[in-house]
């Protein structure tokens, strides 16, 4: 049911991918994700792949979390994968051709590196969410951002709404559970019926759910102000975020790999 | 009427929040019983009554609803949930149509009556949990709470269930609303006959509906019994955490300083009978 979805859920543990300071983990996902799409080169990809097999053995995170975290996108990269494999035109002798059809040999590899890069990106990115817990994620976010402050950006706001809106998910998914339980116990039917059938089957579902949101947003606007809530002035903080040792050797270990892909990128001839 | 082989039920199996919510319960309860569920917080009573209509599927063990597997290939369990109505806690908070009566309907409808069926049906469920029918054409939500949950509770009586299941119908509600939702309950069950579980964390109010009380802790049935033979076991009961009748209390403690009273007072009336007893024998001897 909806208790099944996995992006960003958090995966408890003690491992030093835990460990690691949370801005550090966010930097190192997006330099990641800009390393994925600097490769050329097939032992790039095999470097890709194997950090991120290493990482999550580290992190002790299952491997059916990660089947569950690319199950959703598969039909996407199958789908982009196809497009790809069809529309692009090469310049070498096409691999198969038939009526309008052709397949070129470019257009295969795109799709396969395509479909590559999609999975480790997501896989890396679920990394991030499985390590990290999303209170630590949004402080991360708000410790990087504090530059933009001096812009007027209100970035202390725009942290305070995430991380909201993270908490309230687990709590969204619970209420909608129940009231689902609650509908099916006077006979709703969800799960047969055509298209308008089953949008209608939504509404006993969505209103009750809309209503109590409303009402949970006001209770807790009620309970910041009973609390002398005013916004990010003068806010101290209980946990301080440092960096440590350990980040130091996270970032070395990535700007290896930066050197390493770009190296053989230069040197290695092209493998694909 | 409801029998229960060795139900097990575990929360999130496979991850590390994997928790066993009931642990191989073996339970039958009779046709026309009235029977209230104690149990703490996490006890494994909401599951519990959650898979009575098939709402979850026992991780192992059976349901049987008249003798009938409900998880059993063919089975319709939309036509289960007709049979055992279940009043969520807070039902209040799953009222959706524009009008009282509409929502009082929805349950019915969704049963396949017809129009005609749908208003008897309405009307008399509206009765029965004292919603007047002037207030049919107003929005739920214009509603005071008692009226809301009371509305909610009508829209699973209206679909007739042989089985009704209220899971903390009081909670949140003041003394007045209480007492008043709790007779209409008794009162639907003296008409209709038909078979109710109570939840509850209020021992005074089981206490003064139930035939029998269900005892959970930790996911396991501690005791089902009738109310007489429950409340005489009030020490382990109170050793559990769980609170017995204030008047239970005070016999305990009566016969702990020696006075001759029956271990299993639970409501004012019997209180009153013995007190007077003891006294009249008391005056004979002197």
């Amino acid at each position: 049911m909806i208790k099944d979805i996995t992006i960003g859920q958090y995966f408890p543990g003690k491992s030093v991918l835990h460990r690691t300071d949370p801005r550090m983990k966010l930097i190192l996902t997006v330099f990641y994700i800009v390393l994925l799409f600097l490769i050329q080169n097939i032992l790039g990809y095999i470097i890709a792949i194997g950090f991120l097999v290493v990482a999550y053995i580290i992190a002790k995170i299952p491997f059916k979390m990660v089947l569950k975290s690319i199950k959703p996108i598969i039909p996407i990269i199958i789908f982009t994968a196809i497009l790809n494999m069809f529309f692009i035109e090469g310049e070498s002798e096409p691999l198969f051709e038939w009526w309008i059809f052709r397949i070129a040999p470019e257009g295969v590899k795109l799709a396969v590196t395509m479909a590559i890069r999609v999975v480790c990106l997501i896989v890396g990115a679920s990394l991030l969410t499985y390590t990290t817990l999303p209170i630590s994620l949004t402080d991360a976010i708000e410790d990087l951002l504090g530059p933009l402050k001096k812009l007027k950006f209100p970035v202390h706001e725009l942290a305070m709404m995430m991380s909201i809106a993270l908490r309230f998910i687990p709590t969204l998914v619970e209420e909608t559970d129940k009231i689902m339980a609650a509908q099916k116990a006077r006979g709703a039917d969800l799960e047969s019926g055509n298209l308008m059938q089953r949008a209608k089957a939504l509404v006993p579902i969505l209103i009750p759910l809309f209503i109590s949101a409303f009402r949970r947003a006001e209770e807790l606007a009620l309970a910041m102000e009973a609390r002398c809530y005013h916004g990010g002035e003068n806010r101290t903080r209980l946990k301080q975020l440092h960096y440590t040792k350990l980040d130091v050797f996270a970032f070395l270990l990535f700007v290896l790999m930066l050197v390493g892909i770009i190296l053989l990128n230069l040197y290695a001839p092209v493998l694909i | 009427m409801i029998k229960l082989e060795d139900l097990t039920y575990i929360y999130s199996p496979g991850t590390p929040f994997e928790k066993k919510a009931i642990d191989s319960i073996n339970l039958e309860i009779q046709k026309g019983e009235f029977v209230g569920v104690i149990g703490h917080t996490g006890s494994g009573k909401s599951t519990l009554i959650q898979h009575l209509n098939g709402l979850l599927k026992p991780s192992s063990g059976r349901v049987l609803i008249d003798g009938q597997d409900i998880w059993a290939e063919g089975t319709d369990r939309r036509a289960i949930r007709f049979k055992v109505g279940l009043v969520f806690q807070y039902p209040e908070y799953q009222l959706f149509e524009e009008t009282v009566y509409k929502d009082i309907a929805y349950g019915p409808k969704n049963m396949g009556l017809d129009d005609q069926q749908i208003d008897v049906c309405v009307r008399e469920a509206a009765q029965f949990v004292g919603v007047s029918e002037s207030l049919f054409e107003k929005s739920p939500f214009e509603l005071s709470g008692g009226q809301k949950r009371r509305v909610a509770i009508a829209g699973v009586i209206a679909m007739r269930p042989q089985v009704l299941i209220l899971d903390e119908p009081t909670a949140g509600l003041d003394p007045k609303g209480r007492n008043k939702i709790l007779m209409q309950i008794q009162r639907y069950h003296e008409v209709e006959k038909n078979t109710i579980l109570l939840v509850s964390h209020s021992m005074e109010d089981i206490a003064s509906c139930a035939s029998k009380i269900l005892v959970m802790n930790k996911s396991k049935v501690f005791t089902y019994d009738t109310v007489e033979a429950v409340f005489s076991r009030s020490e382990e009961i109170e050793k559990m955490g769980l609170a017995v009748p204030q008047i239970t209390r005070v016999f305990h403690e009566l016969r702990h300083r020696g006075f001759d009273v029956a271990p299993n007072v639970y409501t004012l009336a019997q209180a009153k009978s013995e007190i007077l007893r003891l006294i009249g024998e008391n005056t004979a001897k002197g």
